[in-house]
């Protein structure tokens, strides 16, 4: 019987372990808005992205200081005046895959995928839904998904002097190569 | 015997549930130590002057600012002259980036047909982190070329004669977004003087900073104290108190001073106005940035 406990014991506790994580560093991420006065587009390649393939969580932290933008002073004033990069220096997405029956993780294969999560901007968070596409294929997991946000649920208001310049929907656009956390 | 077994396992079972939920916590922890060792400051002023003098500021690489500025006359001469706008003198510049750190200008001021050209370089950068940097530091040097037609044809002008330079570190500390503080120690060096007794060299000691009233304006200030001046007593320290509006692209600087020099070379030892006289003038400074080169995930 305490054997048996033991290797219940042991089992269970390895659960968590055995749970495969897949990772990345490099995952890009860019925004795009356009109105007929003002194209705003900003892209970054350090994101951090995690997915578990066995509970379906997948989370993404993107710092706002590694996006660039076609104007280094767009940049600054994204960083300084709109999000604030110094109090809130990164936006998070922590989510999950809603559809993680219908996707063959070890099968290589595109499938699509929803994640439901709550994604946090600007100190703000907000439960959002996204379809994108997992694609399997040499023990790698590639996402990507877009997704429209309102900057306005993050609490990031236009100014006055620009506010026919600057749409109010962004269209953000996630593309992760995952690999397998060793 | 069995009991207990069953009230182990379910226990067991609660504790994998509990994992299982902290595991988005826990794939998010894996990221807890990455991001940058060394976060640099930035926009410690909206542009590259405070108000009449500059600030640390430097235009991006690739990027190049146009810089519209006008000083137009005293406030105290009246309806007559319009408070002064019927008199203006302007100078209008160009900045470009070569890099992040080093950046050249051109220019030319109507007062005394004067062409300028100038390097600023960016010594030490504000940072937290990693690599803590209290300020940051520019050195910014500019030559001014008189180009006047002589007034006195008896006496043989040389070139050099034409030349005047300014000198000038720029220390400022960015204590808070709506804070930041300059010191400018500055050298003046006048190749020709007006008499023998002047000094061809003016020391001064610049202070400036800015407030920021929004996130897109704020109050400027700028003080040019000298510690030697000319023997002549009509020159006077300049003093300058500003208002920034940032519209993007675009930086308008609006404010009063009693300097009409717009180069560092006239207004920091040429200041004649006495603010208590209302020997003040209206001034702006327009700058818009234009961006010649692209960063690099932007080529196409």
């Amino acid at each position: 019987m305490k054997k048996f406990m033991l290797a219940a014991f042991v089992l269970l506790m390895a659960v968590p372990t055995f749970a495969q994580r897949y990772i990345t560093k490099n995952g890009y991420i860019s925004f795009y808005a356009a109105t007929k006065l003002e194209t705003i587009e900003a892209k970054s390649n350090q994101v951090d992205c995690a997915l578990d393939t066995q509970s379906g969580f997948f989370v993404v932290k993107a710092l706002m200081r590694s996006f660039i933008f076609e104007r280094a002073l767009m940049q600054e004033h994204f960083n300084e005046e709109y999000v604030q990069s110094d109090k809130y220096p990164d936006a998070t997405f922590v989510g999950k895959v809603e559809n993680l029956k219908d996707i063959g993780f070890s099968k290589p294969g595109t499938y699509p995928a929803v994640i439901t999560g709550k994604l946090t901007i600007h100190g703000i968070t907000n439960t959002i839904t996204a379809h994108g596409t997992f694609t399997v294929a040499d023990g790698k997991i590639a996402g990507s998904a877009k997704f429209p946000i309102t900057i306005g649920d993050y609490g990031i208001s236009i100014p006055a002097p620009v506010v026919g310049k600057i749409a109010k929907s962004f269209l953000i656009t996630v593309k992760v190569d995952l690999n397998p956390l060793k | 015997m069995r009991k207990t077994l069953v009230l182990i396992i379910v226990s067991f079972c609660f504790i994998g549930t509990a994992f299982s939920q902290s595991d988005s916590t826990n794939l998010m922890n894996l990221f807890a130590n990455s991001g940058p060792k060394t976060v640099y400051t930035q926009a410690s002023f909206k542009t590259t002057r405070i108000v009449l003098g500059q600030s640390v500021e430097m235009p991006a690489k690739g990027d190049m600012i146009l810089d519209i500025q006008h000083h137009f006359g005293y406030i105290n001469q009246g309806a007559y002259q319009f408070f002064g706008l019927d008199q203006a003198t302007m100078r209008l510049g160009f900045e470009y980036g070569i890099t992040n750190w080093l950046a050249v200008a051109i220019g030319r001021s109507s007062y005394n047909k004067t062409y300028d050209g100038s390097v600023k370089i960016k010594l030490l950068r504000q940072s937290t982190g990693a690599k803590n940097m209290p300020i940051t530091l520019d050195y910014f040097g500019d030559m001014g070329i008189n180009t006047l037609k002589p007034q006195d044809l008896s006496i043989h002008y040389y070139f050099s004669n034409r030349l005047v330079f300014l000198n000038q570190l720029l220390i400022a500390r960015k204590f808070s977004p709506g804070i930041t503080l300059q010191l400018s120690p500055s050298l003046v060096h006048v190749n020709l003087v007006a008499t023998p007794a002047d000094y061809n060299n003016i020391i001064a000691l610049g202070t400036g900073g800015r407030i920021k009233i929004t996130e897109h304006t704020s109050f400027n200030f700028e003080y040019y104290a000298m510690l030697n001046k000319q023997p002549s007593s009509v020159f006077r320290n300049s003093l300058s108190v500003g208002f920034d509006i940032e519209t993007g692209g675009h930086v308008f600087q609006l404010f009063l001073s009693n300097s009409q020099g717009i180069i560092g070379q006239y207004f920091i030892p040429g200041t004649t106005g006495n603010w208590r006289n209302g020997d003040i003038v209206f001034g702006f400074n327009l700058t818009r940035t234009f961006v010649l080169k692209k960063p690099k995930a932007f080529e196409k």
